[in-house]
């Protein structure tokens, strides 16, 4: 059994072990040793986004309505592959523009108006405190449930003094001081805060692991036991698909779009995505990490809320507390102690950071703007003030969600308070999607929507859970207020197919963007409006050139002065030596501001008022008056057209480089044919010399011995005359190879038989043959065979294969098949002879010129070198390719293919 | 550049099919009470799904990672 002390002991020795942690993450980073610079920490802090409704919840929503839990965690994970475009350019804006909260970053866009920042708090503020209440209620009902399982107690309230909530809240508003609020920064990170969250998200995936696999393996003994026993329930079975959600496919939807929503703009996930992120690279590994730790925190949801449902008879016991209740009933209390500290994790991970994200809001969104139209603070030091109004607001925030815990407690509000709050923060996406990729959307333009669209959500699901929760009459839900049955919150002008979420997110986004988008159409911007616009849209063109936006006469003095108001005079100092070094001035003796400091220094207010506030502030000490805004319009339109100018340019050099390329492959093999040429004539000078030579040398023996006898001149004479036939043919050969090399060559095109072609062939090589006694065999199909191709020239490729084989072949014993068939959709020949064969290292090159077999028959080569070469070029130029098969020794057989002709015959 | 761009449209494209595959009608298909291996049809599927998205994700965005940081391989196991 769980003594009571042993809980308290073990959750307050983990919350200081994350002090403990976050406060060596902070001496780390004043170190500028930075412990969370890395995409794992950066993917386990957005884990923020599993809260305690997550954690204890996603069992709840299981057992009562099957997969209806898995769209909160499939939508961010649709959303998460669209990081690497989105997040990264609102990550740049922020940083560009130092911007630090959601608020901050959609009033700049719309022209840094005050009240856009306020409304966009006040929503954030009504939307997500009682999401606050929601994570309270979760550490105490789990405490409770730890303490009086075995002892259920009569349902009773418990004191404040006695509700470990409290104390827990009032150490999330310790830590959430110690950490979120230690100093004013420009930058406003918590690097501290952050190294906790992480691992907070590690301790509540291994809780829920742990869970998970004791309930599997240990209670029952494996999860397709679990399944099957509650596939055979009627009750469960129910479970298994899709019918237990309420609301069916619409509601499915909706929720993977609001979840797609939230997973950015939730006012904490804003934060911690966009705020604290140290380097763009991270979204990269993030866009998917991030999903992968959703997917593992979800395997085991269905198995424990089947087997809670299994063990427990309906209605004893709440399915949302089935993650510490199934433990217990197996009398394990350590498991459930650790699921506690998981769950105990997601509740403060969450509000820690909603609080800090939530009050620097209040800080500079609500309270700044009035306090500095207050005469009384105009000349003050606000750094101090500025710190105090941040611990309030984090006090403030906590107490209040507390106290709104303590107020409805149980009541549905609190319950359904989740989605609500997805809804709620789904109202920022037009403003701020619509905003960074659309010059014309415009200030008023996002005021109606933001205003119209709260409006709604407000009506349609904050209104009627009051109702619901008793605090105002119910027959608002059923009859309208005032009986206007069109009014009905749950069904808006009459429309009642959908369950009251749908509902609410369809009419609140229409409304949204319709009003955003359509106000924007008719409406004209101002030039700070477009300014914003522009640096916001084209971030990745322009860079940090809106920074030029004051001229006049303001001093270095008074700027810094300004700057130390609120950041301390040592903070100040620093600043702006900083810049005077990296802008190679002296700011000590620099008397004027030029535009670039002022913008340095506006930046560096806006990184600790809000960029509306920073604003205000500098044009109350910048003199004389602003450069003028259209001059500013036309300074970036210029760098953007200078920007535009160069990446043309860049194109061009580019071009230019693919040009030289080309040019050198070019030169190159211009003269690599130039070498072959010389090659070619240097070869066939060689080959017609060699019968030249011979025919000289008998004719000269035959003129200078007339005494020669008759048989003897005969043959001189014969030799004489097969070398000048050779000498004719190798001419005959040359002339062809230059035609069909330079083009030159007439192709005919016409439908030729082959068993003709072959019979011409063998009629014209059948005498040489049979003097040689070789025998010629053929054999081929009746049907004839067409190609398309020249009759002649097909007869010479024939003629040039029949006497290569024939030349090959020994006399007398030699065999030579002539082969003719067809594969599917091409003629195939094939000459077979029984020679010697072809090393198989030459069968590539004998297709060459002037490639002659050497190496077997190591006298005189028989061929002039270009038969085949001509046989390959004919073969080719019809579509068809040649090849041989042979190996040493094994005879050679020689295949051409052609493709069949057209069934034209 | 052109390499950047084919990424960013396949970027775009696969939330889209992501969104059509988990959503009516081809949800509905899946959409049956029976167990395959123990498992129940629709988990089973809505499980897959998920894993191949991360996976595709991860091929997508790892492979055209810059030198500078070492690409870190997809988790263990997985095939596109």
């Amino acid at each position: 059994m769980l003594e009571h002390w042993v809980v308290l002991v073990v959750s307050f020795s983990y919350l200081g072990l994350l002090f403990a942690i976050a406060y060596y993450g902070d001496k780390r980073a004043d170190l500028g040793r930075s412990i969370i610079s890395n995409p794992y920490i950066y993917t386990l802090s957005i884990a923020v986004y599993c809260t305690a409704w997550t954690f204890y919840g996603s069992v709840g929503r299981a057992s009562t309505g099957g997969a209806g839990f898995l769209p909160i965690y499939l939508g961010p994970t649709l959303m998460a592959s669209l990081w690497w475009l989105v997040l990264r350019k609102i990550i740049r804006i922020a940083k560009a523009h130092r911007l630090t909260s959601i608020a901050d970053f959609i009033a700049s866009r719309y022209g840094k108006d005050p009240l856009v920042a306020g409304i966009v708090t006040i929503i954030a503020l009504i939307g997500i405190l009682p999401y606050i209440s929601l994570q309270l209620k979760a550490v105490s009902t789990s405490f409770n449930v730890l303490h009086t399982f075995y002892f259920p107690e009569p349902h009773h309230a418990v004191s404040l003094w006695n509700d470990t909530a409290f104390y827990v809240a009032l150490l999330m508003v310790v830590f959430s001081l110690l950490f979120g609020t230690r100093h004013i920064d420009a930058s406003e990170r918590h690097e501290g805060m952050v190294a906790a969250i992480a691992f907070e998200s590690v301790v509540k995936l291994v809780a829920f692991l742990v869970a998970g696999i004791y309930v599997c393996f240990f209670i029952f003994s494996g999860p397709t036991e679990l399944t099957g026993e509650a596939f055979s329930s009627p009750e469960l079975v129910k479970l298994m698909d899709l019918e237990s959600l309420s609301g069916g496919y619409a509601n499915w939807f909706t929720l993977i779009f609001l979840a797609m929503m939230a997973i950015m703009f939730l006012p904490r996930q804003f934060h911690i995505l966009v705020v604290e992120n140290v380097n763009e690279e991270h979204v990269r590994k993030a866009s998917w990490l991030f999903p992968l730790y959703l997917l593992t925190i979800n395997i085991f949801v269905l198995p424990i809320a089947l087997a809670g449902s299994l063990l427990f008879t309906k209605g004893s016991v709440d399915p949302d507390t089935f993650m510490l209740a199934v433990p217990l009933f197996a009398r394990q209390e350590l498991v459930a102690l650790f699921v506690f500290l998981g769950g105990l994790s997601a509740a403060t991970g969450m509000s820690i950071v909603a609080t800090i994200a939530l009050s620097t809001m209040i800080c500079n969104d609500l309270v700044m703007p009035v306090l500095l139209r207050m005469r009384a603070f105009q000349q003050r030091n606000l750094g101090s003030v500025l710190l105090a109004i941040r611990r309030m607001s984090i006090l403030v925030v906590v107490l209040l969600g507390y106290g709104y815990f303590r107020l409805i407690g149980e009541s549905y509000a609190l319950v359904s308070i989740g989605l609500v709050s997805f809804a709620a923060a789904a109202q920022f996406a037009p403003a701020i999607l619509i905003g960074i990729y659309w010059h014309r959307a415009s200030r008023r333009g996002a005021i109606a929507g933001l205003l119209g669209g709260f409006g709604i959500w407000a009506y349609t699901l904050l209104i009627p859970s009051f109702a619901i929760s008793g605090w105002i009459p119910r027959t608002i839900l059923d009859h309208g207020p005032w009986g206007i049955e069109l009014l009905r919150p749950y069904h808006l002008l009459g429309l009642e197919m959908y369950d009251p979420l749908t509902h609410s997110v369809f009419w609140s986004m229409l409304v949204n963007v319709g009003l955003l988008v359509g106000v924007s159409l008719f409406d004209r911007q101002t030039i700070m409006e477009r300014l914003q616009a522009t640096l916001f849209v084209d971030v990745f063109r322009h860079g940090d050139t809106g920074t030029m936006l004051w001229s006049g006469t303001a001093t270095v003095a008074e700027l810094q002065g300004l700057v130390a108001r609120f950041m301390g005079t040592r903070h100040a100092e620093k600043a702006f030596a900083q810049f005077a070094a990296e802008h190679d001035f002296d700011h000590k003796t620099k008397v004027q501001a030029d535009a670039k400091l002022v913008g340095f220094a506006e930046r560096e207010l806006a990184g600790a008022i809000g960029a509306s506030s920073a604003r205000v502030m500098i044009a109350s000490v910048v003199k004389g008056e602003e450069i003028s805004l259209e001059e500013i319009m036309k300074i970036i339109d210029e760098t953007s057209q200078v920007i535009e100018y160069s990446h043309r340019l860049e194109e061009k050099s580019r071009e230019l480089e693919e040009t030289t390329a080309e040019l050198r492959a070019a030169n190159r093999r211009l003269k690599e044919l130039d070498r072959l040429k010389d090659e070619f004539v240097s070869t066939i000078t060689h080959e017609l010399r060699t019968p030249l030579t011979s025919i000289r040398s008998f004719t000269e023996i035959l003129r200078d011995n007339p005494a020669l006898s008759t048989e003897e001149r005969q043959k001189f004479l014969e030799i004489t005359v097969k070398e000048s036939e050779r000498l004719t043919r190798l001419i005959n050969q040359v002339l062809d190879l230059a035609k069909i090399e330079s083009d030159s060559m007439k192709w005919a095109e016409e439908q030729v038989e082959l068993q003709e072609v072959i019979s011409e062939a063998l009629s014209s090589m059948g005498q040489i043959a049979r003097e040689r006694g070789i025998e010629l065999e053929r054999s081929e199909p009746l049907a004839p065979i067409l190609v398309t191709a020249d009759r002649d020239r097909l007869i010479q490729v024939v003629i040039n294969l029949l006497s290569n084989a024939v030349k090959f072949c020994e006399p007398g014993t030699g065999r030579i098949v002539i082969r003719l068939k067809t594969m599917t959709g091409r003629a195939r020949v094939e000459v077979v002879d029984n020679g010697p064969g072809i090393d198989p290292d030459e069968q590539q090159r004998i297709f060459e010129k002037f490639h002659q077999l050497k190496g077997v028959h190591a006298e005189k080569p028989r061929g002039s070198g270009l038969g085949l070469t001509i046989c390959h070029r004919i073969v080719t130029r019809y579509g068809g390719r040649i090849w041989v098969e042979s190996s040493l020794g094994a005879g050679a057989n020689f295949i051409f293919e052609l493709p069949l002709a057209g069934k034209k015959s | 550049m052109p390499e950047a761009k084919r990424q960013n449209e396949r970027l775009i494209i696969l939330p889209i099919v992501g969104f059509l595959v988990l959503n009516y009608p081809l949800l509905s298909i899946w959409n049956r009470t029976q167990l395959f291996f123990g498992v129940p049809v629709l988990y089973l599927y809505l499980f897959v799904v998920w894993f191949t998205y991360i996976v595709c994700v991860a091929r997508l965005l790892e492979k055209t990672s810059p030198p500078p940081s070492s690409p870190e391989p997809p988790p263990p196991g997985e095939k596109g």
